[in-house]
This record gives C-alpha cells, sequence and structure tokens, in this order.
C-alpha cells in the first residue's frame, strides 16, 4: 500500500514550503535518497529526497503550490524488497492492500453526525492542524489582500470558537496596524494581491510571478512595511586600497587560487565595524534589540531570474582571502542553484553589491529582520581636492539603510566613517591583502 | 395601499386573474361550493360559476392529470392540492408530464399551470397535515417553485405564476393565512417576478436564508438578535427554482456566514442546495461554515403539541443558532 510523503519541517520557523519541479512523475520509479521534488523555502531551493525506495504513484501537490509542513505532498508504493518499521505508516490509510492506491488518500476521521437539524458549527478538519493553523478562506484572502504574511497572520489573537482567528479580528488587526492598504496601485515591489490586478492595456501581458520572486515580493514589502528605514551614505576614498590590489591580484591568484574581490576588503572592513558598533547587527523585538554575538553576513547575489542572499557564517573570523574563497564559492553555488538551506538562513547583517553594475547612490531595502543593509556603489575616477591641489582618486559612495527604531542617524554615520577609515588608510601587511 | 390577510392577497390574486382572463380556471376539492377547506376560494363559485370552479374527486393524480389536458387544450389551469401532505399521488402527472411536456414536445406544448398547494406545520395537523415538500419539486428541471412570505408577494407571485407559461408549483404556508397582515398595493395590477429574492432586513453579521413562514421566524430572531449587537442579514428567497444564487452570493460576502433556515427536514432539504451553492461560488467570502437550521430528520410532524414544538422551527431556535454561527 503506499505510503504518504510528507512536507518536511526544513527548519524551525518555517511554516510551509512551495513546491518547485517534481523531479519524478507518477509512476516513476525512486531509488532511496534519490531527489523527489524541489522544495522553496526562504529563497533557497532544496531537493526532498525520497526517503525509500519504491514508485511514485501520485502526485497530491503541483507545482507552485505552497502547503504548510506535514502536508501530505504524494504517495509512493514501497519496494516489495524493502520492508520497513510500521510506524511509517500514517494514521487513517490503513487498509487492505490494493494496487493503485490513490483512493485512500486523506481518509480523516468521519464526521460526527447526529440525528437532529441543529449541528453546531462545521466538522472538524479532517487532517490534523495546528489550531491557528485553523483558518477560514475569507481570512486567508484578507491576509493576502493585506499582505500578512503567514506566521504573522497566525500570531493575532483569536476570539473565535477555540481561538479561531475570524474575520473581525483579522479587520481589528489591520486597523490598529494602520499601515498598508487594502490594495495600493502595483508599488514596485510590493507583493501582488490576488484579484485585484490592475487593468491592462492591449499588448501587456501577465507574467506569473514564480517562486522566487513571489518570496523576493513578500519580504521586501514586509520589510518596507514594517522597517522605519532611514539612510546615510559616505564617500571612501578607495585609491589606495585600489592601487594595491591592482599591483597585487595576480599573484594573489597564483599563490591563493582565487581572485581577492574589493568585496572581500570591504566585508573584512566592516565586520570590524560591526564589532565596534555592536548594535547595527541586531534585530528589532517588541521584547528588545536583540544583538547579534556572531556576525554571519550575507551577500546579495543577482540571479538570471531574481536575487538570492547567501550568508557567510562568522565572517569576522576570516581572513581577507579566507572572505574572498568563501564569497566565491558561495557566489558559485548560488548560480548553480545548489545552495543548502544552511548557506542562505542565519544572516545578521547584509551587503549589497550594486556597485558591480555601475550603480553610484543606491538606496537598498533592509534584508528583514535584520537591522541594516550595506551598499557599496561603483567605484569611479573623479577629480577630489586634495590640500589645495585637484587629484584623480578612485571614489566609492558607501551607503547604509538601517532600522530606526534600532539605532539613530548619528552612529550609523559612525559606522560608516569607520569602514571609510579603514579603507582609505588602508595599510597592508607587506604584500598580501591583509590589513 | 391596503392592509390584507395573506389569504386575502392569495383570493385577490385568484379573482382578478378569473375576471381578467376567462380561460382560468380553478379546480380542486370543496373549493366550489364550500370555497376551499380554508376559504381561500370564498366567492369565486358565486361569480363565475361551475363551469370555471369545479369541485372535483378526491383523487389528486386525476386532478394534475385533467389540469394538462386544459393546459394543452388552451385553458389557463389553476389546481389546488388541499394540503401539501396529498401531493404525491400526483407527483408522476407533476414531474413525468407537466414538468416535461414542453421538452418533450419540442416546444410544441407548454403547460401553463399553477398548481396551489397549503403546506407546512405548526397548526396541529399531525402527520397528515403538516408536511413539507419543496425539496422533491424544487429538484425537478421544467418546474417552478414559490414560497411567499408577505402578502404583497402572495399576491403578486400568484398573479405572475398564473401568466407563466409552464408550470408552477405556488406553496402557502397555512400557518400565515390569518397570522401574517401586510400593505398590498390596491391599485393597477401588481406582480411580483418569479426569480428574484429580495432582503427584507440588512445586517453585517450574518446571513439567514429562509422562505414562507420561516422569514417571518427569521425576522423575530433579528430583532432579538439587534438588541444583543448581533445584526443579520435577512434574505426571503421567495422563489426555490430558479433560485437567484446572485442576492444569495450578495448577501454572503457582506456578512461572510450563512444561516439557512427551513422547516421541511434537513437531509436533502432544499437548504443544501443553498449551502452548496455558497461554498462553491462564495467560498471567498466565508469566514464560517454554510450552517442550516433544519426540521428535525424523524418522519413526520407529531400529533404531542410539545412534540409539534420540538419539531417547528421558530425565532428562539433561529436567535440560538445564529449565536453560535456568530461565536464561531
Amino acid at each position: 500500500m503506499p505510503t504518504e510523503i510528507r512536507m518536511p519541517q526544513l527548519g524551525e520557523s518555517v511554516h510551509e514550503g512551495t513546491l518547485g519541479k517534481w523531479l519524478k512523475r507518477p509512476g516513476e520509479a525512486v531509488a532511496k535518497y534519490e531527489p523527489l521534488v524541489e522544495v522553496i523555502t526562504d529563497k533557497v531551493n532544496v531537493e526532498m529526497p525520497s526517503p525509500f525506495a519504491g514508485v511514485l504513484t501520485e502526485v497530491l501537490v503541483q507545482e507552485g503550490q505552497t502547503v504548510t509542513t506535514g502536508t501530505v505532498i504524494a504517495l509512493i508504493e514501497e519496494a516489495p524488497a524493502a520492508p520497513r518499521a510500521a510506524a511509517a505508516g500514517a494514521p487513517g490509510t490503513a487498509g487492505p492492500p490494493h494496487p493503485a492506491g490513490p483512493a485512500s488518500r486523506e481518509q480523516g476521521p468521519p464526521a460526527p453526525s447526529s440525528p437532529d437539524g441543529e449541528r453546531t458549527g462545521a466538522p472538524a478538519p479532517a487532517r490534523e492542524r495546528e489550531p491557528a493553523a485553523r483558518l477560514s478562506p475569507l481570512v486567508r484572502r484578507l491576509a493576502e489582500e493585506h499582505r500578512i504574511p503567514f506566521d504573522e497572520l497566525v500570531s493575532i489573537q483569536g476570539t473565535g470558537a477555540s481561538g479561531r482567528i475570524t474575520k473581525d479580528d483579522v479587520l481589528r488587526y489591520i486597523e490598529r496596524r494602520g499601515a498598508a492598504p487594502a490594495a495600493p496601485p502595483a508599488a514596485p515591489g510590493a507583493a501582488v494581491a490576488p484579484g485585484e490586478a490592475p487593468a491592462r492595456a492591449p499588448g501587456d501581458r501577465l507574467e506569473p510571478l514564480t517562486a522566487m520572486r513571489r518570496t523576493i515580493a513578500d519580504r521586501m514589502a514586509r520589510s518596507a512595511r514594517e522597517i522605519p528605514h532611514a539612510y546615510g551614505a559616505i564617500e571612501v576614498d578607495m585609491t589606495r586600497l585600489v592601487r594595491h590590489r591592482e599591483a597585487h591580484k595576480d599573484a594573489w591568484r597564483a599563490q591563493e587560487g582565487v581572485n581577492v574581490s574589493i568585496t572581500a576588503f570591504i566585508v573584512r572592513a566592516a565586520t570590524r565595524a560591526l564589532r565596534a558598533f555592536p548594535v547595527v547587527n541586531a534585530t528589532f523585538t517588541p521584547e528588545g534589540i536583540v544583538v547579534r554575538h556572531a556576525i554571519h553576513l550575507g551577500i546579495g547575489v543577482a540571479l538570471p531570474d531574481g536575487l538570492i542572499v547567501p550568508v557567510v557564517k562568522d565572517a569576522d573570523r576570516r581572513s581577507v582571502v579566507g572572505l574572498a574563497r568563501e564569497i566565491e564559492a558561495v557566489v558559485a553555488r548560488a548560480r548553480q542553484g545548489k545552495l543548502t538551506l544552511d548557506d542562505v538562513s542565519g544572516g545578521t547583517f547584509t551587503l549589497t553589491n550594486p556597485g558591480v553594475f555601475g550603480s553610484v547612490l543606491s538606496v537598498p531595502i533592509i534584508n528583514y529582520p535584520q537591522a541594516a543593509i550595506l551598499a557599496a556603489d561603483a567605484i569611479v575616477r573623479r577629480p577630489v581636492v586634495l590640500g589645495e591641489g585637484i587629484a584623480i582618486r578612485e571614489i566609492m559612495h558607501l551607503g547604509l539603510a538601517f532600522d530606526h527604531r534600532v539605532f539613530d542617524g548619528a552612529l550609523a554615520i559612525q559606522f560608516l566613517a569607520h569602514i571609510k577609515r579603514q579603507l582609505e588608510e588602508f595599510t597592508p601587511v607587506g604584500d598580501s591583502p591583509e590589513f | 395601499m391596503a392592509e390584507k390577510r395573506f389569504i386575502d392577497a392569495i383570493h385577490d390574486a385568484l379573482h382578478e386573474e378569473m375576471a381578467r382572463d376567462e380561460r382560468v380556471i380553478v379546480l380542486g376539492e370543496d373549493v366550489g361550493r364550500k370555497g376551499g377547506v380554508f376559504g381561500v376560494t370564498e366567492g369565486l363559485y358565486e361569480q363565475f360559476g361551475e363551469a370555471r370552479v369545479l369541485d372535483t374527486p378526491l383523487a389528486e393524480s386525476m386532478i394534475i392529470g385533467v389540469s394538462i389536458g386544459m393546459a394543452v387544450g388552451g385553458l389557463i389551469p389553476v389546481p389546488e392540492i388541499q394540503f401539501a401532505d396529498f401531493i404525491h399521488p400526483a407527483f408522476d402527472q407533476i414531474v413525468s408530464e407537466a414538468a416535461r411536456l414542453r421538452y418533450r414536445s419540442c416546444n410544441d406544448f407548454g403547460c401553463p399551470m399553477t398548481i396551489r398547494v397549503p403546506f407546512g406545520g405548526g397548526v396541529h395537523g399531525a402527520l397528515y397535515h403538516s408536511q413539507s415538500i419543496e425539496a422533491f419539486y424544487a429538484h425537478v428541471p421544467g418546474l417552478k417553485v414559490v414560497v411567499p412570505y408577505t402578502p404583497a408577494d402572495a399576491k403578486g407571485l400568484l398573479k405572475s405564476a398564473i401568466r407563466d407559461p409552464d408550470p408552477v408549483l405556488y406553496l402557502e404556508h397555512k400557518k400565515m393565512y390569518r397570522m401574517v397582515r401586510g400593505e398590498v398595493p390596491a391599485a393597477g395590477d401588481h406582480t411580483v417576478p418569479i426569480g428574484p429574492a429580495v432582503v427584507r432586513r440588512t445586517g453585517r453579521d450574518l446571513s439567514i436564508f429562509a422562505y414562507g413562514l420561516m422569514v417571518h421566524e427569521a425576522l423575530q430572531a433579528a430583532t432579538v438578535l439587534s438588541a444583543e449587537g448581533i445584526e443579520a442579514d435577512v434574505v426571503d428567497v421567495r422563489t426555490l427554482r430558479p433560485l437567484d444564487t446572485q442576492t444569495i452570493l450578495g448577501s454572503v460576502q457582506r456578512t461572510s456566514r450563512a444561516l439557512i433556515v427551513h422547516e421541511d427536514n434537513r437531509f436533502g432539504g432544499f437548504g443544501a442546495e443553498i449551502a452548496a451553492t455558497i461554498a462553491e461560488e462564495g467560498f471567498r467570502y466565508l469566514d464560517a461554515p454554510p450552517t442550516r437550521l433544519c426540521g428535525p430528520d424523524v418522519p413526520a410532524v407529531p400529533f404531542s403539541p410539545p412534540l409539534e414544538d420540538w419539531f417547528m422551527v421558530d425565532a428562539e431556535k433561529i436567535a440560538a443558532a445564529a449565536r453560535r454561527l456568530v461565536a464561531y
């Protein structure tokens, strides 16, 4: 008899996932640990391996659908050679063995019946769910229209039977929250409210949201909605660093086998500044500001169909060469779509690098729920007043978008100045990239 | 405008239609000399004569069969089934013949017939004089089913039914005959179209869907609920087939909660059709499951008064169900 394959729990705060591509079709044999389906959560694609060998008999959740963890997504008829413990058989599927199998899915307990005409409410949902996730169609729709993410939605105090979140609870919450109008006109980066699409002119076409696009949209909208962003920018004279790097980068590549990028130097300087200003490496919560001890630094990587932020763990403990190597590795994995969930989770601070595309003044959105994001713009040769003369220098804008609830402008600019000083007064250890 | 009793409104419609069109024929058990067991047809025999007001034998299948023949022959029969409980011998004539005649004859024959049927309990009528039968007939394509609540609708819907080119089952709750009063437009030719439902009271907290006597009870319940801060939208469905799904869904869109009330027992009752329509087409509006409040699934309305009270859906039971639904 077929065994139910459920959506795995992919992280402790992960409540749901979106199915990417099914790598097996119904009827195909699948080996133990062979990738079965792509699961997209939190900006990463994970290939879910089959827990055992067998034949995929039925796919119950289609590509692009988002389901909560524990949802049955497929049925696999186990290979007869591999007997397993009975515990794996999910409740509700017990029954005589039959060849095709799909008929046995989703057999919950029978709905209670009562002889009189006054049954209260509805039968309980057949499948087990945490109480908070018992959401009516209307509540789900309101949450979508008002861009309330799932975990935020279920945190609303419900006043219905057994604490159910009612329509009125959501409407009250929206009213209290104040922001986020019901259907703002297609703001850039805002998640799209289904059903309220703006009118399309002839020749326009609807590009359906990819899973990545939707994730980016949700997260950017949430950050822009919840975090009061403030900005600061500072000019950095990169001439000394650029000259040193130009003089030695080929040698470094030969010695270390890696391109020591400008990014690696900026990250090195930024991690020192984060140590000097710990509150920049933080997260705002209603209980207080959580100042992160570890410095896990995310780096935005542009992909053909979106953006992903791999994280360099313990970035402050790495040398410039070590950072260069790690950055190169995660960026390569990102471009190949081979990031693991670990690669993209746990970031405490983010660097975005719009300068590589030529931007000279960027105003980024914070990578929620972090406190700040650093933007490194293009290094441009400019005439600069130096003493009483004018010189041609390598100038870069360094910008910071920060959560004004966590700290204020004075500290933001001190933080930027700390990085500026390190980069301008760049003093390498001999011919090495370390400073 | 003039205040009329429910029974007077039906009588007036019959009288006016017979006076307007001599093809209109009234027939049934005791509808002539006696004027009907409830008095609905009083005076018609005297005014229009025995050729147009016919006392028939006690044989419902024949009453409908003869009516079908009249309709095909160019008359406009308005047969009365004395009690809905006794309509079942005519089921075959209504379903297999009258309702299908236009379809079966490729539109060559229609069956302009209005079957008046007193129905419903709460009148100490016991097993043979209390039944609700709408679910059987609303199921049948080719048949229209109306259940008026106000005297104005009773008159207007009956006139529309008599003028309809196809068979209409006109259900009149007999408890309402002398209990329900209301304004009926006195002047002119007052008709109410078959099809549209009407919102009798607006509210934001839940929708109550009902027809016939249950609208009366639902409105009373709504008054009680309003004092508690629960505002009910009360929709008088009044035409069961064709069903006005637009008004029903519009109400659910306002309130997000649906309570469907009927006196007929619940299993396979007409409320299931309303509930299913809401679930299928109004899913996105729902904040609670579409819920039915109906008569209990027992074979018939009991004779014992306390048991009859237990059977009947009333304002108190509707209010209690509404409170549960709002608390969901």
